[in-house]
């Protein structure tokens, strides 16, 4: 079983040592000639280097909607597990039943309201709606309720901490192996996101990776000229995924724990 | 929820009442400190998940002609889309995919984690790792690889002769992308719900005789099961909304997967190949209540063994 997933990769890792014309011989489980250095090169300066851009477009929504979503989710989940507002109720009840309520299908008429805020085509079309987690904010809630006894928030107030600073210096601490799971998946589901950025964006140079491999995946397919050849794309496709391996292997603690959280008790 | 309950139980003799409970913190503070606090995330709930909701489901009661220009057309596009041959043939595409693709994910996922749960520490962790690390891909990516996997002329998997796009195969091929990128995920976290098992209740199966297979099957299983109805779920919800990977792989085979291929591929090429706006506003919101509905159903009538309660 291993083997099955695995392979892809190791056929992955090959296949960006070869040049254009090694990918078509036989033998595509082994090395056939070393252009890796070449590929790599071949891929920074195609189309004056955009694949750059889009690395770093990729990288920017990503930490922006991680770290703003994981924000604002700490806030409410905390506000949700600790105070007492006229609402509460009503509010996070809308929340769990809004958890079901399937991403795609909101795609398309965000995309139009975007139209007519004339944020298409902006970083903003991609970047705000990202912000919004709230199944994020359901796990920092039950966290945070877990985990935080009112004594502990009560004895900073009665040494006369704001509310504010009572949720950063004693609330956020003590929180944190929940917050850094609800950034890394914000932000794997932002840099692995596509179906928001291919909608909301036409211009090329705000492309996040997924966006703009398959759009260059496209011509290769259909031959049109000028556009990335398959041994550029295969060494695309290897560097836009080796700092999410690299990430998960050292995080390993976290998303295993954020995986439990979400599934069992 | 259990711990909780226990928890704020055993300090409950030190808290007093809730009126006295906060002496420096009064009652009105406390509730505009709360609004500010969910305020940023209502803003975001509003903008982005109840108005959208809202607007698709006013576009989708108009219906945008030359002749006539915008017209209220009540639930005509609803009832096109319900009429429409290219749906049906859609959503039975996505009910079979789901049938047969979820039973063999959820079960090859159940198979590894009681196999590593009940193999040896170094083993485990090692193909933890491997299967995991396809969920760590973008799932465009990841089709893209596969897209190159079946590809006749550079594809290792060439030599078996099989056509891995064709009319007849893709259903299956699509299907293995979705396995092999989903499988490993599904499997921690069955496996993590096996972690949570007592382990003296195997203890005394094994006393009254029961072999490894059989506790796996009598005992480990059915105690996790409500991570199993959660994953089965989310796996449904997924199938529903089945988009990327035939989008992605297209090009390759335009004559097997078709623009109406399933039914979200159909609405975004009604939005954006044809500009129907309502029309494919009308088949997103039936996408989208069919999903909310049959997930709710799904827990409502597991909800014994559903940890969402």
């Amino acid at each position: 079983m291993a083997v099955y997933f695995l392979l892809p990769f190791w056929w992955l890792l090959v296949a960006s040592t070869k040049n254009n014309e090694g990918l078509f011989d036989a033998g595509a489980l082994w090395f056939n000639g070393f252009h890796f250095i070449d590929n790599v090169k071949l891929l920074f300066t195609q189309e004056n280097g955009i694949y750059l851009t889009w690395l770093r477009n990729s990288a920017f929504y990503a930490v922006v909607s991680g770290v703003g979503a994981t924000a604002i989710s700490a806030l409410a989940g905390y506000a949700f597990a600790k105070l007492r507002f006229p609402g509460r109720n009503a509010l996070f009840a809308l929340l769990l039943g809004l958890i079901m309520v399937p991403a795609t299908a909101l795609v398309l008429p965000t995309y139009l309201l975007m139209s007519q805020a004339d944020l298409v085509d902006t970083i903003w079309a991609v970047i705000l709606p990202s912000l919004l987690n709230p199944f994020g904010v359901y796990l920092l809630r039950v966290y945070i309720h877990d985990s935080i006894p009112d004594e502990m928030l009560e004895a900073a107030r009665i040494d006369g901490a704001g509310e504010f600073r009572v949720f950063r210096s004693v609330a956020l601490p003590a929180i944190r192996p929940a917050l850094v799971t609800v950034l890394l998946f914000s932000m794997v589901a932002s840099w692995n996101n596509f179906f928001l950025p291919l909608v909301m964006l036409s211009d090329d140079g705000l492309y996040p990776l997924t966006v703009g491999l398959r759009t260059w995946y496209m011509s290769a397919i259909m031959g049109n000229g000028g556009a990335a050849t398959f041994n550029v794309i295969i060494t695309g496709a290897l560097v836009a995924i080796v700092p999410l391996i690299v990430a998960f292997l050292m995080l390993q603690r976290y998303w295993r724990g954020g995986l439990t959280i979400g599934a069992v008790k | 929820m259990t711990q909780v309950q226990t928890r704020s139980a055993a300090v409950a003799p030190a808290a007093a009442g809730p009126t006295q409970r906060r002496p420096f913190f009064g009652r009105a503070r406390e509730a505009a400190t709360g609004w500010l606090f969910v305020l940023p995330f209502a803003v975001l709930l509003v903008a982005f998940l109840l108005l959208p909701m809202a607007y698709a489901f006013k576009i989708s009661l108009y219906r945008s002609t030359l002749i006539e220009g915008e017209v209220f057309a009540w639930f005509d596009n609803y009832q096109q889309a319900i009429d429409d041959p290219l749906v049906r043939e859609g959503v039975l595409r996505v009910l079979i995919f789901g049938l047969i693709q979820t039973p063999v994910m959820i079960g090859l996922a159940l198979l590894a984690a009681l196999l590593i749960d009940a193999a040896t520490s170094r083993f485990s962790r090692v193909f933890r790792l491997a299967a995991f690390v396809p969920y760590a891909v973008p799932v465009v990516i990841g089709t893209l690889m596969w897209g190159f996997l079946y590809s006749k002329s550079i594809g290792p998997l060439a030599w078996t002769g099989i056509d891995f796009v064709g009319s007849d195969t893709v259903l299956a091929s699509l299907g293995n992308i979705v396995t092999w990128q989903w499988a490993g995920y599904n499997m921690i976290v069955l496996y993590a719900a096996l972690q949570g098992v007592p382990k003296e209740i195997y203890e005394s199966a094994k006393i009254d005789g029961a072999g490894q297979v059989q506790i796996a099957l009598r005992i480990k299983t059915p105690m996790i099961s409500s991570a199993l109805v959660l994953a089965t779920l989310f796996t449904i919800m997924g199938t529903l909304q089945f988009f990327t990977e035939p989008l992605i792989l297209q090009p390759l085979n335009p004559g097997a997967i078709t623009q109406h291929y399933t039914p979200n591929v159909y609405a975004y090429n009604q939005a954006f190949s044809f500009q129907q706006y309502n029309y494919s506003a009308a088949i997103s919101f039936l996408l989208g209540a069919v999903v909310f509905v049959g997930s709710y159903i799904f827990l409502f009538a597991t909800r014994k063994r559903s940890a969402l309660r």
